[in-house]
């Protein structure tokens, strides 16, 4: 069954050998044809990495010629009218925004994933997990409507009490500091934890839920508390899923195009403070592209693609490989 | 001086309180979101949203047609594309890789795709149809979507298979039958809820999709079914209304977006239904 070719050649194998090989000798049948698409459309989706890769990094070849790799990596200057081009700003917003986003969602998805397995009442759980997953199917722009019409405003009414607190704080005080916008890096990154923490939950809950019965209730029946089950040995025991779990939140909020877009002021200056306007990889590439017009301005930002591709790929295989074979995804979740 | 017993119950106490108050935070903004879309979107609801184009900036006039008929072409073209392709990718993994080596690299590279970012297979489909061809199309921004799709219905078609019983396959093998009618006549017709549940789940994910029709089929504020030209379509125009600063617009664009999100849920209850319902079947 390797391929096409090779049930041809055993055309003149006795059909007693091969049982189930009947009407598949004959060239080109039906079962050939049908064997030969499915290979195809497999190899289709094999190559589709590569080709993503290769068809993106030669639209940035302009680019790449005209401003290197280090050079590109390291400018801070975003200037269309001279067409100096610098990825910097955006980088350094792309992984702000999904830290704040890690940060947020990583405890709360741990909470709610123990609260779904250990503590809730058997009705509750169904329920609960559903509605945790619809936060997964709300489109993504309509968090961001949301966030831009709705949170902001609100959340500007909230941040002269962060000015006046955490502003306040040594250390970490200038991240607190600034005008109540409602938009900002911090903005983004709420946003974006309640965008992955659906995906972050779902995993640590189909984990949790796996882990043997038998470990969790030696320790109950030892007298240990859900707290102390929850960190030791739940956590311990589902360790590498939990951090492809992780993982793959991370992948989504770096790669988060149009909620961050709305929310996160689109400035293409870096400033200190995480209330201020800023921009991502994504956001930048989502609000100028319609209006790039040169080539190389195009090409930047393609490049710019490029450089979130080689970001996004290493913790999404990651991910891919701490997941192993835990199912994901909708339907297998269940 | 407190005892050890009465210490690790106050932290249990205080972590379980932690737990229920994330799980309540998880709540509260699902039901923020939905309620805010529910508020605003049937408050802008009109009939003229169904039979008007968008209105030109600063018009005063309501409508949504194009965007919708244009939305349905982009899926109906994913559809097509993505269906036949998902699902004889995962057809092949189930039925004819196994687990050898080639197929569990097209599985590690499909996991991988089923998280990229979506924007990546916008710019992806820019430099190959897009820039190519020197314009933005309704057919490139089907194209990026089908490519979304595909994913999806790979996985859930080649896990679906793979739950149908050998001895089924091998009954019909040992009547006679070519692998051929044995995948479709057997085995599709075995998983065919599943199948369908995928195809569902797929549509749902692009319904909703915008970043990856900013590089492809764009927008246009006329009403326009030419495959080859810009198409408007729900997503980039609910994006382009509520940046705007006009009021109609930011109106239409809660309304875009609760039709949108009534769509998506009710394509998921669907999914749901039919898989309760063959998982129930003996």
């Amino acid at each position: 069954m390797e391929s096409s070719e090779a049930a041809v050649g055993q055309k003149l194998t006795p059909a007693a050998e091969e049982p189930g090989t009947a009407g598949r000798g004959r060239p080109l049948s039906a079962d050939s044809l049908f064997h030969g698409v499915c290979v195809s459309m497999a190899g289709l989706v094999g190559v589709a990495l590569v080709a993503i890769v290769i068809a993106i990094a030669v639209d940035s070849l302009p680019a790449i010629r005209t401003f290197g790799v280090l050079g590109f990596l390291k400018s801070s200057e975003w200037d269309p009218v001279s067409e100096h081009f610098g990825a910097f700003p955006f980088i350094v917003g792309t992984l702000v925004s999904s830290a704040i986003a890690m940060v947020l969602a990583v405890p709360v998805s741990f909470g709610v994933a123990v609260f779904i397995s250990e503590l809730a009442p058997a009705w509750m759980r169904q329920p609960v997990s559903a509605a945790i997953e619809m936060l997964a199917a709300v489109p993504s722009i309509v968090y961001g409507l949301w966030g831009l019409l709705v949170f902001a405003p609100a959340f500007a009414n909230l941040e002269p009490w962060i000015n006046d607190h955490l502003g306040a704080l040594p250390l970490v005080g200038a991240l607190f500091q600034g005008p109540p916008m409602g938009i900002g890096m911090l903005t983004a990154g709420i946003v974006l934890a309640i965008m992955i923490l659906p995906y972050i939950t779902a995993i640590m809950r189909d984990v949790f839920v796996a882990t043997p019965t038998r470990l969790k209730e030696s320790a109950y029946a030892m007298g240990a508390t859900t707290w102390e089950v929850a960190r030791q040995i739940l956590l311990p025991y589902t360790r590498t899923a939990v951090t492809g779990g992780i993982f793959l939140g991370l992948g989504r909020a770096l790669g988060e195009t149009m909620a961050v877009t709305f929310v996160i002021g689109n400035s293409n200056n870096l400033s200190a403070s995480l209330l201020m306007p800023g921009a991502s990889i994504p956001s930048v590439i989502a609000n100028e592209f319609t209006e790039a017009t040169s080539k190389l301005y195009v090409s930047s930002l393609i490049y710019l693609g490029l450089v979130l591709i080689a970001i996004t790929l290493i913790v999404q295989v990651l991910a891919v490989l701490l997941l192993g074979s835990v199912r994901r995804g909708a339907v297998s979740s269940r | 001086m407190i005892s050890l017993a009465a210490k690790r119950r106050a932290v249990n106490a205080v972590a379980s309180a932690l737990m229920f108050a994330a799980t309540c935070v998880g709540l509260f903004f699902l039901a923020w979101i939905l309620w805010t879309t529910l508020r605003f979107g049937i408050a802008a609801m009109h009939w003229d949203l169904f039979l008007k184009d968008t209105p030109a900036p600063g018009d005063g006039g309501y409508g949504l047609r194009n965007a919708f008929v244009g939305s349905v072409i982009l899926m109906c073209i994913a559809l097509l594309i993505g269906v036949p392709v998902g699902l004889m990718a995962g057809t092949w993994l189930a039925e004819y890789g196994g687990r050898s080596r080639r197929a569990r690299l097209v599985r590690f590279v499909n996991d991988i795709m089923l998280s990229a970012p979506s924007i990546e297979i916008g710019l992806f489909t820019y430099a190959v149809m897009v820039d190519p061809l020197g314009h933005f199309s309704a057919f490139s921004g089907g194209v990026a979507l089908a490519i979304l799709m595909v994913p999806i219905i790979v996985r859930t078609t080649d896990e679906m298979l793979r739950l149908v019983g050998a001895e089924m396959r091998e009954a019909a093998i040992a009547l006679g039958a070519p692998m051929w009618k044995v995948v479709t006549n057997i085995t599709w017709k075995a998983a065919r809820a599943g199948i369908l549940t995928g195809i569902l789940i797929s549509l749902a994910r692009i319904s909703g999709e915008t970043a990856p029709l900013l590089f492809t089929a764009l927008n246009n504020q006329y009403y326009s079914t030419s495959l080859a030209r810009p198409i408007a379509n729900l997503p980039v125009v609910i994006f382009q209304f509520a940046m705007s600063p006009y009021d109609n617009w930011q109106q239409m664009a809660w309304a875009g977006a609760f039709i949108a999100i009534t769509f998506i849920l009710l394509l998921s209850v669907t999914s749901r239904l039919i898989l309760q319902k063959s998982v129930k079947r003996p």
